[in-house]
């Protein structure tokens, strides 16, 4: 991925107080996002609020769009126009974005969604946390289709990956969503914001040749491939019909295999450039502890005290949580005992876990229900179960 | 074929506009959007504006099909998605010109929402909204602008609910450019959409037009020809008319004009004028500041004008050498006659010389008399024969089982073209959502 120094404009450097949904807005700022077409919902608004205060001075715009479906739309507009586009939701809008998050996938169109979940089904708890849109934001849209979710454990973190999130976005010509929580977001931390010549960001990739070479879209499983932009004289099509590299509609069962083989391999077949993984003490390890998010910072604790009690204990944080780290997981399973997955949801990850797992080892799913965090208790309890 | 077909129709006026590799289209035989269609390129052509700055989005539908055909940057999006898009592509770069193509169902059911609210922030868009009263593509189903009880697929028994009348509708919503045409009112509709490309704001244009394959055969009302005479019969002019009396009732009268026109600040402006307070001159949009678009707003401006200005020289050096130019062989004063030879070319039928009595009618209350009247003689001729024998072949037609006097069985048959029909059928399988 080629980066350049970000745009100083964006980038509000120095040492700040604030909390994730604040930093997620600096973080999209600093990546050289300029358009930011959202909708309020708790407890994401912050973040859109802060977009909103920020825009003018910044030279961006702010568009609170008529609901999620619009906002996502937009996005898709947006990015076609030239820009760099974010918005953020939780679990309802969410929902209600997974149309178009299909046809952004579908016409490989560059976009940055947080997902600030909190408990659901429906409208669930409103302002109480939950990690419980893993799945949906995987499989959310119909039909197969993949993208990258990144998910942050701290208001700091929520600027870094918003940052990353933008740079993958940009390569890979795919939405990326960052999968952060109520309690990240609304977690107020010291959040450094570098100078501006210290992050790096990928610009945007516009094509720039002949018109009759030019193509929107490559299907060769590969990222870095370069966007149309209205208005440069291209004449491109986009549509979300299964469509051939100019952009016309070629409805048939041999297009549709080109096409979603691409949009699956350009993610998949590129895992282990794409995948960050935070690991601590693995190797020797009888039990690791694979979190994520706010939960990993729990596990922390429990892992701690199992450690005092001579339990030799492994860490596996996924800051990457699609693509899953199916190489690793496999890795790791073969060398320990048992592996504790504790999530905020009714068990979600701990799927993916198993299905990696193959049974080389217990798997042991240490759920919770939307609302809270977990009480490290449950989690050292766990640790001591799996290597009984 | 498709390539053979795009060879043929290079030399066509408007295959600059259009992506002739594409053809042909899946439109139907009688189908209104073609015409649209064809209205809007030349439409872009008159416009004198930038091509390569024209952004076109359509939803999903028929109508949702002309992104695919016309040979600007365009996006076929979701189903009732495309206002929102366009306007995600005007935010991200003001400088494009931004239309939005679509169906009636696409943006005033599924995309309700996003219509009303683009009009209200005066969003600077130019909507085109092909409405004819039935979801086509998924073969006939009831649409928010369907008449009281007229038939479709899905209110098998006629429809039961009140339909949105979609001026009325956007004026409320605040839209500052509202107009309403018939397919059979090409110039109109090519002279409103000039008009709404080169103003800013909310511009919406409705043009009622036939679905030949569907509306119209299921509610037994005959083919595009005859629909092309209703709305000749039954169009009124009402230039400026409270948008309240638009409402369209089954098969009755339809009001037509241009019914709002009105200056208000676009969402961008007030959006500037917000931010200009906030940050002083120095305020910035993606790197230009308001001095600075302004600036180069106006060198697009007279760059449209100049480009307008050679247009017209070229025309009027056409007037000049009346040999060359088709336009040159409609005169004024063959405008006067234009409708009588249009009534005398099919003597053989007698409904049909009945029928296009009224144009003289019609041609008196519009008042571009010149522009109509042009398209009436074009087009009343060669359509009244080709009606005048339909009639004559289709005495009694079979259809569904029953027998049907003549006028009936248009609706049903297409024995008279076989051709057409074979192909539509062929791509209403294709296509089907």
């Amino acid at each position: 991925m080629k980066t350049v120094p970000a745009d100083p404009k964006g980038v509000d450097s120095g040492p700040h107080f604030m909390d994730g949904d604040h930093a997620i807005a600096e973080g999209a700022l600093a990546a050289g996002c300029r358009f930011f077409a959202g909708y309020p919902i708790t407890p994401s608004t912050e973040a859109a609020e802060r977009f909103a205060e920020r825009a003018p001075e910044v030279g961006a715009l702010f568009i609170q769009m008529e609901d999620e479906l619009a906002s996502i739309a937009a996005l898709i507009g947006g990015a076609w126009g030239g820009q760099k586009c974010m918005t953020v939701t939780c679990g309802p809008g969410f929902s209600l974005m997974t149309e178009n998050l299909g046809l952004a996938c579908m016409t490989e169109t560059p976009m940055v969604i947080a997902n600030v979940q909190r408990g659901g089904p429906s409208t669930g708890l409103p302002t109480l946390t939950a990690q419980q849109d893993m799945m949906q934001a995987r499989y959310g849209p119909h039909g197969d289709n993949m993208i990258i979710a990144l998910c942050p454990d701290s208001p700091q973190e929520c600027f870094d990956l918003t940052i990353e999130a933008f740079n993958l976005s940009e390569f890979y010509r795919v939405p990326v969503i960052i999968l952060t929580d109520e309690t990240v977001g609304h977690m107020h931390e010291k959040v450094v914001i570098p100078p501006a010549d210290q992050i790096k960001v990928v610009p945007r990739n516009n094509y720039s040749g002949p018109k009759e070479d030019c193509r929107p879209y490559k299907f060769d499983s590969q990222g870095g491939h370069p966007m149309v932009r209205a208005g440069d004289g291209y004449s491109f099509h986009v549509t979300g019909l299964t469509h051939n590299e100019r952009g016309y509609p070629v409805m048939t069962a041999d297009q549709n295999k080109i096409v979603v083989t691409h949009l699956m391999e350009k993610i998949n077949g590129n895992a282990d450039k794409i995948i960050r993984l935070d690991e601590d003490q693995i190797d020797g390890a009888d039990v690791v502890v694979v979190s994520y998010g706010i939960t990993s910072r729990i596990a922390v604790k429990a892992i701690q005290d199992a450690r005092k009690e001579g339990i030799k204990v492994g860490s596996l944080r996924m800051i990457t949580i699609w693509p899953f780290c199916e190489k690793r997981i496999r890795e790791i399973s073969a060398k320990v005992k048992a592996i504790v997955v504790p999530e905020i949801n009714y068990g979600q990850m701990v799927l993916e876990v198993e299905r990696n797992a193959g049974g080389r080892c217990k798997v042991i799913s240490v759920n919770h229900c939307g609302g809270a965090v977990h009480d490290p208790q449950v989690i050292l309890d766990a640790i001591r179960k799996a290597i009984q | 074929m498709s390539t053979e077909l795009g060879k043929f129709k290079e030399g066509s006026p408007m295959s600059s506009m259009l992506r002739m590799e594409r053809m042909p289209h899946i439109w139907c035989p009688g189908c209104g959007i073609g015409s649209e269609v064809n209205s809007f390129a030349e439409a872009v052509k008159r416009s004198g504006i930038d091509p390569k700055k024209l952004v076109v989005v359509s939803g999903i539908g028929c109508t949702g099909r002309v992104a695919g055909y016309v040979n600007f940057d365009s996006i076929h999006t979701t189903h009732g998605r495309a206002i929102p898009v366009a306007t995600g592509v005007k935010l991200a770069n003001p400088e494009l010109t931004v239309v939005v193509f679509s169906g009636e169902g696409d943006l005033s059911g599924i995309g309700g929402n996003h219509l009303i609210h683009a009009a209200r922030r005066n969003m600077d868009l130019v909507v085109i909204c092909n409405n004819n009263f039935t979801y086509g593509m998924t073969g006939g189903q009831v649409t928010p602008t369907t008449p009281s009880s007229a038939m479709a697929s899905t209110t098998p028994y006629g429809n039961y609910e009140y339909p949105f009348s979609l001026p009325f509708l956007m004026d409320a919503a605040g839209a500052t450019y509202i107009a309403r045409w018939t397919s059979m009112h090409s110039r109109n509709v090519t002279q409103s959409i000039e008009e709404a490309l080169l103003r800013k704001g909310f511009s919406f244009i409705e043009v009622i037009s036939p679905c030949t394959t569907l509306y119209l055969r299921r509610n037994r009302l005959g083919d595009g020809v005859d629909m092309l005479q209703h709305y000749q019969e039954n169009s009124i002019l009402k230039h400026g008319c409270d948008t309240r009396e638009t409402a369209i009732d089954y098969q009755g009268k339809i009001v037509i004009g241009k019914f709002v026109d009105k200056n208000k600040p676009t969402y961008l402006e007030a959006s500037d004028k917000c931010s200009i307070k906030l940050v002083g001159d120095d305020y910035q949009l993606y790197g230009k500041t308001i001095p600075e678009r302004e600036a180069e707003e106006k060198a697009e401006k007279e760059r449209i004008a100049a480009r307008r200005a050679a247009m017209a020289a070229v025309e009027a050096q056409g007037e000049a050498a009346p040999a060359k130019p088709r336009k040159a062989s409609v005169p004024k004063a063959a405008v006067k006659k234009a409708p009588a030879k249009a009534a005398a070319a099919p003597k053989a039928a007698k409904k049909t010389a009945a029928k296009a009595k009224p144009v003289k009618k019609a041609v008196a209350k519009v008042p571009a008399k010149k522009a109509v009247a042009k398209a009436t003689a074009k087009k009343a001729a060669p359509k009244a024969t080709v009606k005048a024998k339909v009639v004559a072949n289709a005495a009694k037609t079979k259809f569904q089982g029953k027998v049907m006097p003549a006028k009936q069985a248009l609706a049903g048959t297409k024995k008279a073209a076989p051709k057409a029909t074979a192909k539509a059928k062929a791509v209403s399988k294709k296509t089907r959502k």
